[in-house]
């Protein structure tokens, strides 16, 4: 069985990030990048699912600037076998990315697509359900179990109120959640191997697909700063403060 | 322009997420009308019949729908659009499981967990956890949006809409539902709770989180939140998850107990109206967001704060 797994580069979860003064955007000059936390999720999966023998292959394919080609290695040092990144520089929309993913799919025919439920830059958590929606596959969405066969995913997802389980026949699209599993250190040797396995590189430009944005971002501001309260020094304090404060 | 809101609810009555999202479909256009999709789900729609400002309900019942599937929603909303400019959708896991298909259907983009609407066209949303809002302007005929309900004031009563019957979406054959285990609380809904009481890593047990958390968010009238890593430990099922890819809430009162305030937490709760951090670490950036803290051991101070509560007759 082979298995797919997009994966995004984004600003490291644990930097903030920072607005630029011109509201253009988020600065992201000379800040830490990572591999999407939800996305490491999904290859994690997917490589347990071939040392298990479940899957024979695991493809890591990544949209995004040249430098995402570090993003796909570091999925190789976690055991994927081989990386594709469709190049461009264009900052590209959930709809679009599922449009690029369509065409990539239908080149390396994978029987399952596990991917992050979100990225943690654009917070839109919409790219796994649009590319299922648009290859007609089934989608089991914010995975914290999996159960593969050989045509079919027995798949435990986080719901509002809990848990439900759901069946869906492959060719599907899974989309992970945090609590699927807990991703693995790349070792150094396996950091070394990664350099060394194949990693193709093609411009999004030649696939056909129309990457024109829907949304256009007319600034990108700060939020209201909080600013620390007080500190109290006893629960009685506390208690009166806050009824003071007109919330008991 | 006309509006379609689907709503959130549970076949027998309405979830408060879905009047908040159409007070924004409100802002959009005068002209809103409410889909009510689940399994014997006619006490929902009539409760959606009488919220203010509604045109009229459509009610649409199959098996699918009731056990959620999404591509039964969206096979239910495509063929609606016709008649609509827009729908939203409450920003809940179930919305967020749905409503990216039906952009994608479309061929539209979907605008993502709107906190203001600026325009007919133009919206506000925050990216990167919270930290920066982005003003964004649609090109498309149709929009798709998912709303943040906690930014949106909750519609009110006052309507007399009528309720029509529209088909179910067909699902094909190869998603089945299973079952599901839900948590069965008294508790009011954390999404919607004028309280919460959040438990973190310090409880270092689900004993210890029942033993201080619950009885203290049961004093209060309060709903049960924690931190991701409260969840990660098994402390807390994973519906009480507070943060960016979890639950956001804005209670008029939020209670951190043994939180440090990670920058995924504090993205789902730094819109609550008063913040309370306790925690033994003096600098844990939770301090930062709090309107008040108490630096203590949570073992000697929620009791004390149990203590106070009674106290002052609660």
């Amino acid at each position: 069985m082979k298995v797919l797994v997009p994966v995004k580069r984004v600003i490291d979860s644990n930097v903030k990030a920072r607005v630029k003064s011109d509201q253009s955007g988020v600065d992201l000059a000379n800040v830490k990048m990572s591999i999407n936390p939800f996305c490491e999720i999904a290859v994690e999966e997917a490589v347990r699912l071939k040392e298990k023998g479940t899957a024979s292959e695991v493809v890591v394919v990544s949209i995004g600037p040249a430098q995402a080609q570090e993003t796909l290695r570091q999925a190789l040092a976690m055991g994927a076998d081989r990386a594709v990144l469709i190049q461009t520089d264009q900052d590209l929309e959930p709809l679009e990315v599922a449009k690029v993913l369509k065409a990539a799919i239908a080149e390396e025919n994978p029987n399952v697509v596990i991917m992050g439920k979100q990225a943690i830059d654009g917070d839109n958590n919409a790219t796994g359900q649009m590319l299922a929606a648009i290859l007609d596959w089934p989608q089991a969405t914010f995975a914290s179990a999996i159960e593969l066969s050989a045509d079919t995913a027995k798949v435990t997802r986080e719901v509002d109120g809990g848990l439900q389980t759901i069946e869906v026949g492959l060719p599907a699209i899974i989309t992970a959640d945090l609590r699927l599993n807990e991703p693995r250190y790349a070792s150094l040797p396996n950091i070394m191997k990664a350099k060394k396995k194949p990693l193709d590189v093609k411009e999004a430009a030649s696939l056909g697909v129309d990457l024109k944005p829907h949304l256009k971002v007319l600034k990108v501001a700060e939020p209201a700063k909080r600013s620390a309260g007080i500190k109290v020094e006893t629960a009685g304090d506390l208690v009166a403060n806050l009824k003071t404060a007109g919330v008991l | 322009m006309a509006v379609l809101v689907i709503a959130d609810h549970d076949n027998a009555s309405l979830k408060d997420s879905t009047n908040k999202t159409i007070t924004a479909a409100l802002a959009l256009s005068g002209d809103v009308d409410v889909l009510v999709a689940g399994k014997d789900a006619k006490a929902a729609a009539d409760a959606a019949a009488k919220v203010a400002g509604v045109r009229k309900v459509l009610l649409a019942e199959s098996d699918e729908l009731g056990q959620g599937l999404a591509e039964a929603v969206e096979a239910t909303v495509v063929p609606l659009m016709g008649g609509y400019d827009a729908v939203l959708t409450p920003a809940t896991s179930q919305g967020k499981n749905f409503s990216p298909r039906i952009a994608a259907k479309l061929d539209v983009a979907q605008i993502s967990e709107i906190v203001e609407v600026v325009s007919n066209d133009t919206f506000v949303r925050p990216i990167y956890a919270g930290n920066a809002l982005e003003t964004v302007q649609s090109s498309d005929g149709k929009k798709v949006i998912t709303v943040r309900a906690t930014a949106f004031k909750a519609a009110g009563e006052g309507g007399s809409a009528s309720v029509e019957t529209v088909p179910a979406g067909a699902v094909s054959a190869k998603v089945k539902f299973v079952d599901q285990q839900l948590v069965k609380s008294a508790r009011p809904e954390l999404a919607g709770a004028k309280i919460v009481v959040s438990g973190g890593r310090a409880m270092g047990s689900a004993e210890e989180f029942q033993k201080v958390i619950e009885p203290l968010a049961d004093k209060l009238g309060a709903a049960v939140g924690a931190s991701r890593a409260a969840v990660d430990a098994g402390y807390a099922p994973n519906d009480y998850q507070v943060g960016q890819t979890g639950k956001v809430v804005a209670p008029e009162l939020y209670i951190a107990v043994g939180i440090s305030g990670a920058i995924q937490h504090l993205a789902g709760m730094k819109d609550s109206k008063v913040i309370v951090a306790i925690n033994k670490d003096g600098d844990a950036p939770i301090f930062q967001v709090a309107d008040f803290g108490l630096v203590a051991d949570y073992k000697t101070a929620v009791p004390e704060l149990m203590d106070a509560l009674t106290a002052a007759g609660k």
